[in-house]
């Protein structure tokens, strides 16, 4: 594989939350505002990347029937490098985010990089295939964010987007938006409008 | 009929494929064998047909539903006379006017938003238009309060039919009842409008007729809201302006409520057509009642100081709210019903129960049986298939035993 499809594979064909289908929790749980999304992407981003060249460092010297440990004492590792950076620098964001920067330790994307690439390929490889990955994950997480923002609350990143004319028409804010149901909804479209521009995606 | 008829095969060869209009093939079909039994026969084997097909079974469901329509379209106008202090002034057929322009305007989006979507998706399957939203259509503007904004009911119309029955395969393979998806969207996306005191009576004008101001003693409240926000080991349910009601009112329905699930007697004559036509399951119908009668009468020993809705007779509890409805026109949906025997009773003895329990013990949800119903729509399946399991046991056993 070329070092470009590894990085920009992740984005689309091989996207890890709408053709792996992983990660969806926090994909959930942390999208009704565009803010959270954001600096969840870049946190998952950076765990996925360093974790895999960290490990990939190491994957001539982890002996196979303790792989697992080691992996996961590297992730938690970097995650609370990033939860203590977040604590330190956007503390209003991770109080938002609250248990799922913790989460990122169990996110299936971290782990199934780790497994299938990092300890089969050499560091620089493996960086672009983490942030290609984070990337992936980020952009869904954006995407969803974007809407659920837009259409529960009417804002973007806390600023007011639709007028206040819309509201005195008569328009509200479309509270289901706000709760976690919905974002599988706007997964699930996402989906749809992805699998209609791949047809070799399509399952017969 | 003979000239309709021949006007049709006139114009029949330029929805054919190479016709002129061959892309709207489909929704001529629709009107045709919507008009006309369709000719086509069986081809092989020997078979026996019906002749009611689904648009006929739609189209009497229909026809049940207009008594809870039209008195749902008096209500409407009943209650906000009564608001305004104008009732005793004010003929019959005015007061039914009201009404009827005020619930027109639904009718109208749920069917053009629901039917449009239904026609694109058929054109893009190329499939024949499916009749099911004939009854969704008329279901969705009967089960949301009058001052539902339009525009609110046709963003929840869209997501129902494309989310809970495009997306799944169209009509007959959904999972949950199109139209209280439709209200289960509304409710949870637009609160304030689904529920509360100033949304279940119409206080303004409807196109410029019935204006006036409300009452001082004027309180929009449904009895179930009022049920909700009691204190006390005492509970007197009132109407619009601060009269004390009955059962009998709870019965014949001029409650504040959603348009057309106030009046049990008008849904139990659409019950009785529906059950003398054979296309309801009165094993259904009867177990939700059993169901609701049962639980209500259990909770009626709670502590009332806690949960008001205890001090209700079980009687009142199934006249009032959505129970009704939800019981002839909701619970009922062949498709999302449970199928076996067997399980028809479970599956309308637990939407009974559910929508008490829902009622009595979350005091946040005064009405319950819409959620009741969609709740068990998704364990229908799950009862057929234990129902169908055991009787295999049950037959294995027999078997070994002979």
């Amino acid at each position: 594989m070329k070092n470009k499809e590894i990085l920009l594979g992740p984005l689309s064909k091989n996207n890890p939350v709408i053709v792996q289908v992983l990660g969806i929790c926090s994909a959930l749980a942390v999208t009704s505002k565009l803010e959270p999304s954001i600096v969840m992407a870049i946190s998952v981003i950076a765990v996925v990347a360093l974790a895999n060249v960290v490990i990939s460092l190491l994957r001539n010297t982890i002996p196979n029937s303790i792989r697992i440990i080691v992996q996961l004492v590297v992730v938690a590792a970097l995650v609370i490098i990033v939860d203590q950076v977040l604590k330190a620098f956007a503390y209003d964001v991770s109080k938002q985010l609250s248990v799922f920067v913790g989460l990122i330790i169990t996110n299936c994307i971290v782990m199934g990089r780790l497994e299938a690439f990092a300890l089969s390929h050499g560091p620089w490889e493996s960086f672009l295939d983490g942030v290609g990955n984070g990337l992936g994950y980020g952009l869904i997480l954006v995407i969803v964010g974007f809407f659920r923002e837009l259409l529960g609350s009417g804002t973007l990143l806390g600023f007011q987007v639709i007028p206040q004319a819309f509201y005195e028409l008569g328009y509200m804010n479309n509270g289901l938006m706000i709760l976690p149901p919905m974002a599988l909804i706007v997964v699930a479209c996402i989906i749809w409008v992805h699998r209609s521009y791949n047809k070799d995606l399509q399952e017969k | 009929m003979k000239a309709l008829r021949k006007f049709l095969d006139k114009i029949k060869p330029n929805f054919e494929p190479g016709g002129k209009f061959a892309p709207l093939q489909s929704v001529f079909e629709g009107f045709e064998s919507f008009l006309f039994v369709p000719a086509t026969t069986s081809k092989s084997g020997v078979h026996i047909h019906d002749k009611i097909d689904s648009k006929r079974t739609m189209t009497v469901v229909i026809i049940a539903l207009l008594p809870a329509l039209l008195f749902g379209m008096y209500n409407v106008g009943y209650q906000h006379y009564l608001a305004i202090g104008e009732l005793a002034a004010t003929s019959f057929w005015m007061v039914f006017l009201y009404g009827f322009l005020a619930v027109l305007p639904k009718i109208v989006v749920a069917y053009v938003v629901g039917l449009g979507i239904e026609f694109i998706a058929a054109q893009l399957r190329h499939h024949e238009i499916q009749e099911g939203f004939l009854v969704s259509g008329m279901l969705i503007p009967m089960i949301v309060p009058i001052d539902t904004p339009l525009w609110m009911i046709a963003v929840a119309t869209a997501f129902a039919v494309i989310f809970a029955k495009e997306v799944f395969g169209g009509t007959g393979m959904n999972i949950f009842n199109v139209a209280l998806v439709t209200r289960a969207f509304l409710f949870f996306a637009y609160p304030s409008k689904m529920s509360g005191d100033n949304v279940f009576v119409r206080t303004g004008d409807t196109f410029g007729i019935g204006g006036g101001t409300v009452v001082d003693s004027f309180s929009g409240a449904t009895p179930l809201g009022q049920v909700a926000t009691n204190v006390g080991d005492t509970l007197t349910l009132n109407n619009v302006v601060g009269q004390p009601l009955t059962t009998l009112d709870y019965f014949i329905g001029l409650i504040p409520g959603s348009i057309g699930e106030t009046s049990t007697l008008a849904i139990l004559i659409g019950a009785v057509i529906l059950l003398l036509t054979g296309i309801a399951s009165w094993r259904i119908i009867l177990s939700v009642f059993a169901g609701g009668l049962l639980t209500a009468w259990v909770c009626t020993f709670v502590n009332p100081e806690v949960y008001a809705a205890a001090l209700l007779s079980p009687i009142d509890q199934v006249c009032l709210g959505g129970f009704a409805f939800a019981a002839v026109f909701m619970a009922t949906d062949p498709v999302t019903a449970a199928r076996t025997k067997t399980g028809k009773y479970i599956y309308g003895f637990l939407i009974g129960a559910m929508a008490i329990i829902i009622r009595v013990f979350n005091t946040g949800y005064p009405e319950g049986a819409m959620l009741a119903v969609l709740f068990m729509n998704a364990f229908a399946p799950l009862i057929d298939h234990y129902v169908v399991e055991a009787n295999i046991k049950r037959r294995l056993k027999r078997a070994k035993n002979a």
